[in-house]
């Protein structure tokens, strides 16, 4: 019986080899992802242990821990929770960090941040709770309050960039929420307030600047467009483009209008610049269906179209059909058809232009300090691409102050500070109904601010709301604030 | 002068006590560690605790070395370990669940754990030839059936957990599978040595396996059958391939013939197939086993667990510095994610060895036995032990669906802890036998012999 006995004995230690190897998997392979996983409450009463860094906007925090007498030592508590909502996100000790910087900075806030290693090393070995890093902010808080106080109860989103640096001035998205509301410690009001916020058809949890379903740009594209038939050197802003009263698609017997069946200049063909200024749809239909798809996806990319980034907050990529035929193309040209954009993503079209095309990376951490608020590390600005030629920069740059002076961007002006811009109005669905844009920069000869602004429809129906009239005027309560910062 | 000197075998009680009070000693800093950590003052029960511990575990050597002085040393300490580590473990947990001292669920254990050892000494007291129980061997078969089948009764059968393992009377729950297995174990070692003739030499050879005649598969079709019984009535995965499995393996070392091993397995592979088939509580366990994170499972149990055992990472958190407490069954079904995570993968690493080390010396007790009856028993019981951790922690770490067993010397309650004490204390009474040399033999009685060698006579 000797024999099968031993066997035996290598089944055994069969099985209990398969235990190791599952628990050694479990534990060392799979074990920072188990952690990392959502509702894991071990990790968040890990983070709640200790003291989690300060979220600042120019010295004053935005979001903050507190000691509490409770069982969880700290409690997150948001200092104009709803004017911050999507930047700082929550941090619930239900639904763990979420969105905004408490979720994509997390490893840096709660202290476990690779950068934050060396130190640990004091805490570790006095026995402290190591703390996590402070986050100092690029936004501007007057700048940030205008552009919420401009946009009010409609929905949308403003965006303001420094064109100079890539620092984000502004995020702001309607409608939005109060994190403290899901981040008390009364767990039976979090979870009340965290079901209603995402039943909520409105969807407040989502930052429309950055992420959601993205936009059509609608005329705001044309700048791309433009760029894309300058720096293509056959076009000047003088080239007159054919603008009949209908363009009829390629390949088909639709035909496109231009907005209101206005005729564009009055004659038969319309110039580049003047197509710009007045927003002409048969003549950028043309021109988009003359350059073709691929031409107008390089020039859509060198702005950071197709690149999702993280700044640190993830940015859903912007994106141009590059499978459309001649018809698409054409409606792509104002900015309809497939082509979806973030307003971040129109900003940085406008922060290009105004930075002699080259578009500089957008940033929201300027710097991240230790407990004692020395600084471990500064965002220094780094050029993302550059996207147009300065000739094409400034001849755009032009073309847009004279929207502002003399075309559909009039409300955007301000007095003794030259603006540039350029309106959009971006249909969507089948009953006309559309988004108002607006998006531009000021001072137009030494910019400072470039902004995009998007006003949602109210309605599912046209209500005559155009990007000249609704959005130009938040975009201009901005840029006066950014111009007088 | 002489040429001859005299031969003293080592009886290994120096070794057993050292490693014994070594266990102790691991067992005491690990409850000043979980009182420093938890409520930062050495654990106030420490003398009463450790004194219990420290008492019977002794008495039990002493028993040993009156009774059983060949016994395999290991057994004794290993066991000592396994079971004061569980302690400190429940105390950790009563402590995060905030009971009073009144009512520690460790205080409960520790009474078990006494009365465990006492089981055991008295085994090794009245017991003092194995054989003597092959005589039992259909008593043993009743026991064990009646046994297994109890928390199925209507009024005294308790549901705990989704499986039917407990019986409830007069405010005490006892999963008796616990002692059925034991029971088990004597009746198949008893019933294969009779048998093994039979079941070895006869049949036909098909495709080079050798196959039973059909009327010697009867106690097979009815081990398979009493295992889906339990499979299906009582809930519990584990019991059922624990019991078969034990069956298979006593079978195999019995007629060293591959064929029962294929038949047997086919047989549960397919008994399982169609109970997963059928019935919807066994198809929730296979989907947890799958998916443990699917949001819309019917449990987080097993993913609890396993964000446990991942929060405890390498090193572990320590004793008292994580957060067992969140998983449910804790300190008993998940006991063992709860060393995960405070001991980390290098503290479970030592436990499962202990483990592996207390299997191999039964295993080796079984190769040393000098009779059928002996080996077969010896085989069944370290096996079984070797199989219920194989369940219990393959459960947990999603090697195999996750079933309702405890964790021998682990997990809180009662049965279990005598259980395994018992087993513990029927090994070493046979490596006693195995080890002790021809001189101090007690005269064999001829009739309790049984052959090692399928078909030789004696």
């Amino acid at each position: 019986m000797n024999a099968p006995i031993r066997r035996l004995a290598v089944v055994v230690s069969l099985m209990f080899a398969a235990l190791l190897v599952a628990t050694t998997y479990i534990q060392f392979f799979q074990a920072q992802e188990l952690r990392e996983m959502a509702g894991n409450r071990r990790t968040l009463l890990d983070e709640y242990g200790r003291e989690r860094g300060a979220i600042l906007v120019q010295g004053t925090p935005i979001a903050e821990s507190v000691p509490t007498n409770n069982d969880l030592a700290w409690m997150r508590v948001f200092d104009q929770g709803r004017l911050y909502a999507h930047t700082t996100g929550y941090y619930s000790f239900i639904y763990g960090a979420g969105a905004g910087l408490e979720r994509s900075a997390n490893s840096l806030l709660s202290g476990s941040d690779d950068s934050l290693f060396y130190r640990r090393i004091p805490d570790l070995i006095l026995g402290r709770n190591p703390s996590g890093a402070t986050l100092e902010l690029t936004l501007d808080p007057d700048i940030q309050r205008a552009a919420s106080e401009a946009l009010g109860d409609r929905r949308g989103a403003v965006v303001a960039l420094d064109p100079r640096t890539g620092e984000v001035l502004a995020m702001v998205s309607h409608p939005t929420f109060d994190p403290n509301e899901v981040s008390s410690h009364n767990l039976s009001a979090v979870q009340q307030a965290y079901v209603t916020l995402n039943e909520d058809s409105s969807r407040p949890l989502i930052n429309r600047a950055i992420g959601g379903d993205l936009y059509p740009p609608g005329s705001v594209f044309k700048l791309v467009v433009t760029a894309a038939a300058l720096e293509s050197n056959e076009f000047t802003p003088d080239t007159e483009l054919p603008s009949p009263l209908r363009y009829t698609l390629p390949g088909t017997t639709t035909s496109v209008p231009n907005f209101g069946g206005s005729s564009c200049s009055g004659g038969d063909t319309t110039s580049l610049f003047d197509s710009l200024r007045v927003s002409c749809n048969t003549s950028f239909a043309w021109l988009a269906n003359e350059l073709g798809a691929e031409s107008l996806n390089d020039q859509a990319e060198a702005f950071g179209f197709g690149q999702s980034l993280q700044f640190p907050l993830p940015v859903t990529a912007s994106r141009y059909p590059v499978d459309a035929d001649d018809a698409q193309v054409a409606l792509t040209g104002i900015g309809q058809y497939d082509v979806r954009v973030t307003p971040l993503q129109m900003a940085m079209v406008s922060a290009g232009i105004a930075n002699d095309g080259r578009v500089m990376t957008p940033y929201l951490i300027d710097t991240v300090r230790d407990k004692d608020l020395d600084p471990i590390d500064t965002t220094e600005p780094r050029e993302f691409s550059t996207a147009v030629s300065e000739r094409t920069a400034q001849e755009i740059t032009d073309m847009m102050v004279a929207v502002v002076e003399s075309g559909s961007g009039s409300r955007a002006a301000l007095s003794g500070v030259q603006v540039a811009g350029k309106t959009g109005t971006a249909e969507f669905g089948t009953s006309g109904a559309a988004h108002a844009w607006f998006t531009g920069f000021a001072p137009a000869g030494d910019p400072t601010i470039a902004v995009a602004v998007i006003v949602e429809s109210a309605t599912e129906d046209w209500t005559g709301e155009t990007g000249g009239v609704v959005a130009a005027p938040i975009a201009r309560a901005v840029l006066e604030a950014g111009v007088n910062r | 002068m002489t040429t001859i000197t005299t031969f003293r075998p080592r009886t290994g009680r120096i070794t057993e006590l050292v490693l014994l009070l070594f266990a102790v000693g691991i067992v005491l800093l690990a409850y000043v560690n979980v009182g420093l950590a938890v409520n930062d003052e050495i654990p106030p029960n420490l003398q009463l605790h450790g004194g219990l511990l420290l008492a019977f575990t002794v008495g039990l050597h002493l028993v040993l070395r009156w009774r059983a002085k060949y016994a395999d040393p290991l057994l004794l300490p290993i066991a000592t370990l396994l079971n004061g580590l569980g302690l400190v473990m429940i105390l950790r947990l009563d402590y995060a669940a905030g009971r009073d001292v009144g009512s520690l669920v460790a205080s409960r254990q520790l009474l078990w754990s006494a009365l465990g050892i006492t089981l055991a000494a008295g085994v090794l007291i009245l017991l003092r030839d194995h054989r003597v129980l092959r005589r039992y061997t259909y008593i043993a078969m009743v026991v064990g059936f009646l046994l297994l089948l109890m928390p199925m009764l209507p009024v005294i059968g308790h549901e705990e957990n989704g499986s039917r393992l407990w019986i409830r009377i007069a405010g005490f729950s006892f999963q008796p599978g616990e002692i059925a297995k034991i029971a088990l174990t004597v009746f198949f070692a008893g019933y294969l040595v009779a048998t093994r003739d039979a079941l070895s030499l006869v049949g036909r050879r098909f495709l080079g396996l050798q196959l039973p005649r059909g009327r010697d598969l009867g106690p097979l079709l009815a081990a398979w059958g009493l295992s889906v019984l339990i499979l299906v009535a009582q809930r519990d995965l584990g019991s059922s391939l624990l019991f078969f499995g034990l069956f298979v393996a006593m079978l195999y070392v019995a007629t060293e013939r591959v064929s029962w091993i294929i038949i047997g397995l086919s047989l549960f592979c397919a008994g399982a197939v169609v109970a997963w088939r059928i019935f919807p509580h066994v198809q929730t366990r296979v989907n947890l086993w799958l998916d443990p994170f699917d949001p819309n499972a019917s449990s987080d149990q097993v993913a609890k667990g396993l964000m446990g055992m991942g929060h405890g990472g390498l090193f572990g958190t320590g004793l008292g510095e994580g957060f067992p407490h969140l998983t449910y069954f804790a300190n008993s079904d998940y006991i063992f994610a709860s060393f995960a995570e405070e001991l980390g993968l290098i503290g479970i690493f030592a436990m499962l060895m202990l483990y592996a080390l207390l299997v191999e010396r039964g295993l080796r007790t079984a190769i040393g036995a000098r009779e059928g009856f002996g080996k077969l028993l010896a085989a069944g019981l370290a096996f079984s032990i070797g199989l219920q951790i194989f369940v219990v922690v393959g459960g947990l770490t999603r090697v195999i669906p996750l079933t309702g067993l405890t964790t021998p010397f682990l997990s809180a309650g009662g049965s279990s802890l005598i259980a395994n004490w018992i087993i513990i204390a029927l090994l070493m009474r046979i490596s006693d036998h195995a080890r002790r040399p021809v001189a101090e033999r007690v005269t064999d009685d001829p009739e309790l012999d049984t052959p090692t060698h399928a078909g030789v006579a004696p």
